[in-house]
Parts: C-alpha cells; sequence; structure tokens
C-alpha cells in the first residue's frame, strides 16, 4: 500500500444544485410572464413597509404576489395580506438566507401564469443571501438612510450581486444628514453602473419613478394579466 | 452564517465523488474560494471540521485557494485584478466595471484519497 493518496479531479460547484434549481425557476418566470424581484437588506430597513406599498400600488393594475422569508415569525406575511395580495411566508428556521430549493417549495401550488409581479423578500442579512441565486429576474438591495452612507463598503458582496440599490426611508434623510452624493459614490464604487432609486414607502416620495421603472422592466415579458381576470392564482395550472 | 451549510454540501459532494472514484478515506478536499464568493474562509475551515464528524470525511482536511477578483478592464482591454473589492475599477486606468472574470469561485477542485 502506497503511503501517497491519489488525487482525483472533481471540479465541481459547490452550489450546484442550488443553481440548477435557479435557472430552472428563471426559465419557468419567464416561460409564465412574470417579472421575479428579490430583495434583499439587513434587518429594519424597512423591506417590509416598501413591499407592503408595492403590492398595495401595483395590486389595482397588474396580479402581483409575494414570498416573504424570515427565521421564526409570520408578522410579515400578516402585515403584508392587508395590500389583499397573495403572500406566502417561507420561515427558514436556523437558515439565515433563502435557496432556490425554499422558493420552488413555496411556489408549488400557484399559477405563475396568473401572475404580473412576483416579489421575493429575503431574510435579513446582508451576508449570506449574497451566495444563492434565487431565479429572480433582478435583485434589490435596499439601504436605509438611517444605516449610514458606507453599507455598500462594509458589504460590497452584496451590493455587487445585487442590480439595482433602493435607498430607503428618503423622507428621514435630513434628519440623520444622510449624506446622499456620498451613499451614490460608495454604491458606484462596489458597483458600478448600478441603477440606484430613492424612495420613502411613507410618504410616496419616489414612488412613481420606482413603479415606472419595474413596468418598464416587465415590457417584452408579456401584456399583464388584467386585475380581476382569469383564473384564482392557487388553481393548478391546465385546470 | 451560512459557512456551516456550505460545509456540508462540501463533505456530501467529498462523500459522493470519493465512492465515484472507486471509494477509499479521503484526506483532504481542494476548494477554490473567490473573494467574491461571499463566504468568508476561516468560518469555512471552522465549519468543515463540524460538518466532517461523523462522517467518512473526519480527520480530513479542507485546502482552500482563495481566488482574487479580476475584472475586464474596457478601456485597456484586458482582464485586470482589482485590488479591493470596495472599489471595482481598473488598477491600471481607473475605468470603473463591473464585469467579473473570476473571484466568484466556490468550487471544490480535487480530492485526495487513500491508495
Amino acid at each position: 500500500m502506497s503511503a501517497e493518496p491519489r488525487l482525483v479531479e472533481v471540479r465541481k460547484n459547490v452550489l450546484k444544485q442550488n443553481d440548477v434549481i435557479a435557472r430552472a425557476l428563471r426559465e419557468c418566470f419567464r416561460d409564465a410572464g412574470v417579472l421575479a424581484v428579490s430583495m434583499v437588506s439587513s434587518p429594519g430597513s424597512g423591506k417590509t413597509a416598501f413591499l407592503e406599498k408595492t403590492l398595495t400600488l401595483l395590486h389595482s393594475r397588474y396580479k402581483v404576489a409575494a414570498l416573504v422569508g424570515d427565521l421564526a415569525t409570520e408578522n410579515d406575511a400578516a402585515r403584508l395580506a392587508r395590500s389583499h395580495a397573495p403572500v406566502k411566508q417561507i420561515i427558514t428556521g436556523t437558515v439565515c438566507h433563502l435557496e432556490a430549493a425554499m422558493v420552488r417549495n413555496a411556489l408549488a401550488d400557484w399559477d405563475l401564469k396568473q401572475l404580473d409581479f412576483l416579489f421575493i423578500e429575503n431574510v435579513g442579512n446582508l451576508v449570506c443571501p449574497s451566495s444563492y441565486d434565487l431565479g429572480e429576474q433582478l435583485r434589490f438591495v435596499l439601504l436605509s438612510v438611517t444605516e449610514g452612507e458606507d453599507k455598500p463598503l462594509k458589504y460590497p458582496t452584496i451590493f455587487n450581486s445585487a442590480d439595482v440599490a433602493v435607498i430607503t426611508k428618503s423622507d428621514l434623510a435630513a434628519a440623520v444628514e444622510f449624506d446622499e452624493v456620498l451613499a451614490r459614490q460608495n454604491i458606484q464604487a462596489v458597483r458600478p453602473g448600478m441603477e440606484i432609486l430613492k424612495l420613502s414607502a411613507k410618504t410616496g416620495e419616489g414612488m412613481n419613478e420606482y413603479l415606472e421603472f419595474l413596468e418598464h422592466r416587465r415590457v417584452g415579458i408579456r401584456q399583464p394579466v388584467r386585475a380581476g381576470v382569469g383564473n384564482e392564482l392557487g388553481t393548478p395550472a391546465g385546470k | 452564517m451560512h459557512e456551516l451549510s456550505i460545509a456540508m454540501s462540501i463533505v456530501e459532494m467529498a462523500e459522493e465523488e470519493s465512492v465515484r472514484h472507486g471509494g477509499g478515506k479521503v484526506h483532504a478536499v481542494h476548494l477554490k474560494l473567490g473573494k467574491l464568493s461571499g463566504v468568508l474562509k476561516e468560518a469555512l475551515l471552522s465549519s468543515y471540521e463540524m460538518a466532517c464528524e461523523a462522517t467518512a470525511l473526519q480527520g480530513s482536511q479542507l485546502l482552500i485557494e482563495e481566488v482574487a477578483v479580476e475584472v475586464f478592464c474596457p478601456q485597456c482591454g484586458g482582464p485586470r485584478l482589482v485590488t479591493s473589492i470596495q472599489w471595482f475599477a481598473c488598477p491600471e486606468c481607473g475605468t470603473a466595471t463591473c464585469t467579473v472574470l473570476r473571484g466568484k469561485e466556490l468550487e471544490v477542485v480535487a480530492l485526495e484519497i487513500a491508495q
């Protein structure tokens, strides 16, 4: 028996399984004509308020639904249900991020063809979600004015993994002496060319521009499913 | 702290691959880890030890090769290593770029298996 171990080549991505599921989800979203948008941020940046406002504003014109990831409670789903859009909570237990399989399982009894927009709220965490593709077409990273302008520099990986930066709670900007120029500069340093939206879910500032942005990104996917027409979301496809 | 679940995936993959290659005790797992993978080397190393417990990989080593972030500079027309992941720009000419060529790796490259 030789003492030298043999070296065998593997060359496999550790997250391959997640990536395969994410790719399949992305295809499903595209085929169904739904724009899937995920949101990541630190806890308390205003994700749920922002999402509630988003669902409420879009609900009259589009079919919208949301998945919300949380470690333990269903509080967010209860808050979001006020928007009257279908909302499902994914309780991750001890897992600090959403994975593609969790999204796939949560969507199993929803007919995606009945949707125009699907929002996926990740667990509040600026570290772990960066490694996991969820199949979303757009990833928003939220940065509230109360968190400080240097968040992008502290968490460059998550900002780099996102497509759009959303500066939230803009109504508080003056009170906390938020330096918007510096924040934008830091975002551009870690993700050059990144689209930046600034808004307040509370006062509505910037929400119109944001909705236009969403609608614009949907164009080319498909005509909207008219609200109030067609099957309910829970009806299995093909029935 | 998602390093533990990543470590468990590495152990699972190593177990499967060692069986596929005729079995034997795995001494070491070689891993490529990009600076932009979202996974921390130190946290992964300590998680790996935990993940190996009571598996066929107990006592094995995780050998990590860190991969720097390389971007494509549109100005220079070539690959460049960024000096910091807080500044996505060409270190030669300063042109901002986020066309990442390398640095997101999280890849089991090879296994060392006892003869």
